[in-house]
């Protein structure tokens, strides 16, 4: 049953090339069922696969599927090689269910698109290259679907490229998570120089050799790749800008898949980092200051995809808490947990987008929850699991690794306590300012009642205009939405109601009570950490439980009380905040300004002075050298001759020489 | 004189050679030497090639004494006799007799190098001449003796018809070629020009062309600038 | 016992050296061509010499086919000398600079 692995990786990978080659002859709906059969082709794959690897016994449940030999040159051995573990397998479930679920959203929501086929085959090519990087067998392979994503992801994100803001946001992307991939690449050099392999397998066997100061170093240059595909401080920024992607992008890319590639690297190499304490150590720091530092931006955010875009920031760095804090099975289960409501909720904003014509301005929305129930109840149930209240799955996760911060270091706790109360505040103002309260929007829709009686066409006008901060400018519907706002057709809604059932029913994979931990026993082969084991006492466990419940339960009040009453409140929405702390301001300003002037230096001093300097003085030095020589030709034929007995001299001179 | 004899040899052997041929040698020695500077240092070609006459002579004085009589004999009237009167007819045809100024050298360190080049050379000459070993042997590689068989006429005879026939031969074809060479060079100009060969590419209009009017406009010679022929056309020195 | 043959060697190294400064020295093309015949002397001198040490005629004849060329050679450039001079009548060697780089 696991000899269907082959069938993961190739199925997306096919329909890409249908896709290219013939996707226009499909024509468009079809080629979107298309792409959408071809990855949920993968999950059933990857269904069965999971049923051959969960019948052989645990502790041989690591198998190696060699496909090719790729790189067979001296001592480095690399192949194209799946490894089937159960770590792969989780992630490869998720991957490619939530994929197929939004291929499927996607299918009505890129409707009227003229690029409608493209999508797909980038969607397609993306999915392949995830399953890859999961997959894979060895840190060059994934390395492989490493950069694959984020091309990806590039091609994506600047999908409607004429839009100058969508093509500046993919650069950003694509060259912030070079950045990070600098730091992979590093790692790799050092991994095969200390073992002498790239395999995983032989990579963990070899470990023992080296030595704690090397772990370290690869395990930081690990995670500065980490950082990059996962935004975190501080490569970041490219994920707010990165919601000009159209909503399922955002949805697949930027909330359930790419951005964990960077936390399933750390778990992978966990071997690594068990040989290195302190790398453990600044990585949780790492992802907790993150977290706190991305939630207090959502607060202040007015789009509802950057509201989404920064809480995703705070919850990845949740999930770097927990693998800095040997808590693998919580980071992952975290990581699943938040695959299922962060794409329900963007795709539920994606519906509530599309309803309100492309506005994304949560401020001039309100009181949608009369007109899109579907929606509204989907995302409500999203924003209690991300809030955290229990019985949903955010609750679970979310405690899980909190509980293993605590044990790690109290302060870590605090932080990630204090990252919870603001992550139900700024929620809850996302769901106030956008379902309930006034409809602020009422005055530009013909057709309801109270609205005023504009045409038909200002109105859509208006709409488009005041789509302020990065239009999602959905292809959607080919005119103007003249009547209320309404749900999407069965196509968008079905994803969402799948994704909250699995929001609702998915804390049960991972229950911290002893024989229902299915996931962490799942992984334990692979990715067991001290800090999946419940060592503290049962009563602490329940005190911390009940403070964060508390923290949740006070994060919600605050923010319905406060943004209910009003929607206008600027000293909670700071500038500072507003522009995250001006990174970007300063980034740039840093950047271009300091490597503007270092490459006018590079350019003027080194390029023209010294490189283009060396060659021109090679020449101006053989011009000089004939200027000098030039002198020896006076033309005197007794000049000539005076040059004649001087060499007659010298070769009497050498016979001299050789006879005495 | 035969009473300084035992004392002279004890001085240096050579000193204690028969006085005939030290004598002999020094008087020539002295006489081709004098020629030879007065060639060098006259201004007047006229004397030049009068003290290249003296040279002449010294040098088969010495032929004589080394016992290549035959030898001696085509020098005097060869070289003297005719050659020499050969420079002094052209001398006296063209009016080179001004005097050159041998006061003014343009070239600069063109006096004193040569100078020190040629005493340069000379040493190393006496040194080598010293140092090396030369072969002793009485006889050569193609082993001819020098004397024997008739005298030094016979056997110089013996080895130009033998052993150098061939050169023999070829020196006379030399010499008919440098009569019509000279026949051809002396020839005024305007008498039966020649077509140009088409060898020559590259021709100076000002360049004295080979039986032809250097003003005269050829068909098929390229006027080519005066900076590429060797010889300049018409300016003094810079 | 007769003279060395080391003297009469020394003796044409001499009159050798004074041909070729005089060669460097002078202008005037035809003293320039009699100190060349100087060379030429000096060379024979040291060819019979060394006949007369080695009792080997080969020497002998050299120095007669030198004779002969010598003569062939002094009239072409006797010949060429005057094809100038018509033109030109007041060359000197130094007025062949056109090689000036």
């Amino acid at each position: 049953m696991i000899h269907a692995a082959p069938v993961i990786i190739l199925l997306p990978l096919v329909g890409f090339f249908v896709l290219t080659f013939g996707g226009r002859r499909l024509g468009d709906p079809s080629a979107g069922w298309l792409g959408t059969l071809a990855v949920a082709g993968s999950f059933v794959a990857s269904i069965v696969t999971f049923l051959g690897l969960h019948s052989l016994a645990p502790h041989a449940r690591s198998v190696v599927q060699t496909y090719y030999t790729w790189v067979p040159v001296g001592g480095l051995k690399v192949n194209v090689s799946a490894l089937l573990d159960p770590l792969s397998l989780a992630m490869v479930l998720f991957v490619t269910g939530v994929s197929s679920l939004i291929h499927l959203y996607s299918i009505s929501y890129m409707k009227g698109d003229p690029q409608f086929r493209k999508f797909f085959v980038y969607l397609n090519l993306f999915v392949f290259s995830m399953i890859v990087l999961v997959m894979a067998g060895n840190f060059l392979f994934t390395f492989v679907g490493w950069e694959g994503v984020g091309t990806c992801s590039y091609l994506l994100i600047g999908f409607w490229f004429d839009r100058e803001t969508a093509a500046t946001a993919a650069k950003k992307a694509f060259v912030v998570n070079r950045i990070g991939d600098f730091g992979f690449l590093l790692a790799m050099f050092l991994i095969f120089a200390h073992t002498g392999s790239l395999d995983y397998h032989g990579v963990f066997a070899h470990l023992g050799s080296v030595s704690k100061g090397t772990a370290t170093a690869i395990a930081l240059l690990l995670l500065f790749g980490a950082v990059g595909k996962s935004a975190q401080l501080p490569l970041y920024v490219w994920l707010p800008d990165a919601m000009e992607g159209p909503t399922p992008v955002s949805a697949l890319i930027h909330a359930a898949t790419m951005v964990t590639a960077g936390v399933y690297l750390m778990v992978r190499v966990n071997p690594i980092l068990a040989l290195s304490p302190n790398s453990l150590t600044v990585i949780a720091i790492l992802g907790v200051v993150t977290a706190f530092y991305a939630a207090t931006v959502a607060c202040a955010q007015n789009d509802i995809k950057r509201v989404l875009a920064y809480s995703t920031i705070s919850q990845l760095g949740y999930m770097f808490l927990g693998v800095g804090s040997t808590a693998y099975g919580a980071a992952i289960f975290h990581m699943i947990s938040h695959a299922f409501f962060k794409a329900l909720l963007f795709l539920a904003a994606g519906s509530v987008i599309h309803a309100m014509n492309d506005e994304q301005n949560m401020k001039k929305m309100g009181g949608l929850r009369k007109y899109l129930p579907i929606t509204s109840t989907t995302f409500f149930i999203a924003w209690l699991s991300i809030s955290g209240i229990p019985p949903f799955n955010g609750f679970w996760s979310k405690d899980d690794i909190l509980g293993a911060a605590y044990h790690k270091s109290p302060v870590l706790y605090v932080v990630g306590a204090a990252t919870v109360l603001l992550t139900a505040y700024y929620m809850t103002r996302q769901v106030v300012l956008v379902f309930t309260g006034q409809a602020r929007w009422v005055e530009n829709r013909p057709g309801v009642e109270g609205a005023r009686a504009a045409s038909v066409s200002s109105g859509h006008a208006a709409s488009a205009v005041s789509a302020g901060q990065g239009g999602d400018a959905a292809g959607g519907h080919g005119g103007d939405h003249g009547g209320p706002p309404h749900e999407g057709p069965w196509i968008m809604t079905l994803p969402l109601i799948v994704l909250a059932g699995a929001s609702v029913l998915g804390g049960l994979i991972d229950l911290p009570f002893g024989k229902v931990k299915f996931l962490d026993t799942w992984l334990s082969p692979v990715a067991s950490g001290a800090g999946d084991l419940a060592t503290e006492s049962a009563s602490l466990r329940i005190a911390l439980l009940l403070v964060t419940l508390a923290l949740a339960g006070a994060g919600i009040l605050i923010g319905s009380r406060l943004w209910g009453a009003r929607i206008d409140r600027p000293a909670l929405e700071p500038e500072l905040l507003q522009r995250s702390y001006y990174a970007d301001d300063i980034s740039s300003a840093v950047l271009t300004g300091g490597g503007g002037m270092f490459s006018r230096a590079l350019s003027v001093v080194v390029d023209n002075g010294i490189i283009d300097g060396a060659v021109n003085g090679v020449g101006r030095l053989a011009r000089w050298g004939g200027t000098v020589v030039r002198r020896a030709q006076t033309g005197y034929v007794r000049n000539y001759a005076l040059g004649i007995a001087a060499g007659t001299v010298l070769i009497l001179g050498f016979m001299l020489v050789r006879a005495s | 004189m035969a009473s300084l004899f035992p004392l002279l040899s004890a001085l240096h052997p050579v000193l204690a050679v028969p006085t005939i041929d030290r004598l002999v040698f020094a008087v020539c020695a002295v006489i081709v030497l004098s020629g030879a500077l007065g060639v060098v240092l006259s201004s007047n070609p006229v004397y030049a090639a009068l003290s290249l006459v003296l040279t002449l002579f010294g040098v088969a004085v010495l032929f004589v004494e080394e016992d290549a009589q035959f030898l001696a004999a085509v020098q005097v009237v060869v070289y003297a006799g005719a050659i020499v009167v050969l420079f002094l007819f052209v001398i006296m045809l063209l009016g080179v007799d001004r005097q050159e100024s041998m006061r003014s050298e343009r070239l600069p360190a063109q006096r004193p190098l040569a100078l020190l080049l040629g005493l340069a050379a000379l040493g190393e000459l006496l040194a080598l001449s010293r140092l090396t070993h030369w072969s002793t042997a009485p006889r050569g590689a193609s082993g001819a003796p020098a004397t024997g068989g008739g005298g030094n006429t016979a056997a110089l005879a013996r080895s130009i018809f033998t052993t150098y026939l061939l050169p023999f031969e070829l020196t006379s074809l030399l010499l008919i070629i440098a009569v019509l060479a000279a026949v051809v060079l002396a020839r005024r100009p305007g008498q039966h020009p020649i077509e140009p060969p088409s060898l020559v590419e590259t021709e100076d209009p000002n360049m004295p062309m080979i039986g032809s009017d250097p003003d005269e406009e050829i068909e098929g010679v390229r006027n080519v600038d005066a900076e590429s022929v060797a010889f300049g056309g018409g300016r003094g020195p810079q | 016992m007769t003279l060395s043959g080391n003297w009469f060697l020394a003796l044409a190294a001499v009159l050798f050296s004074i041909g070729a400064v005089g060669l460097l020295i002078r202008r005037n093309v035809l003293v320039m061509f009699m100190c060349v015949e100087l060379m030429l002397n000096a060379v024979n001198l040291t060819f019979v010499t060394f006949s007369k040490m080695l009792d080997d005629i080969n020497g002998q004849s050299l120095v007669f086919f030198v004779l002969v060329v010598a003569a062939a050679e002094v009239v072409v450039g006797l010949g060429i000398i005057v094809s100038i001079f018509r033109r030109r009548p007041n060359a000197t060697a130094d007025d062949l600079n056109m090689l000036k780089g």
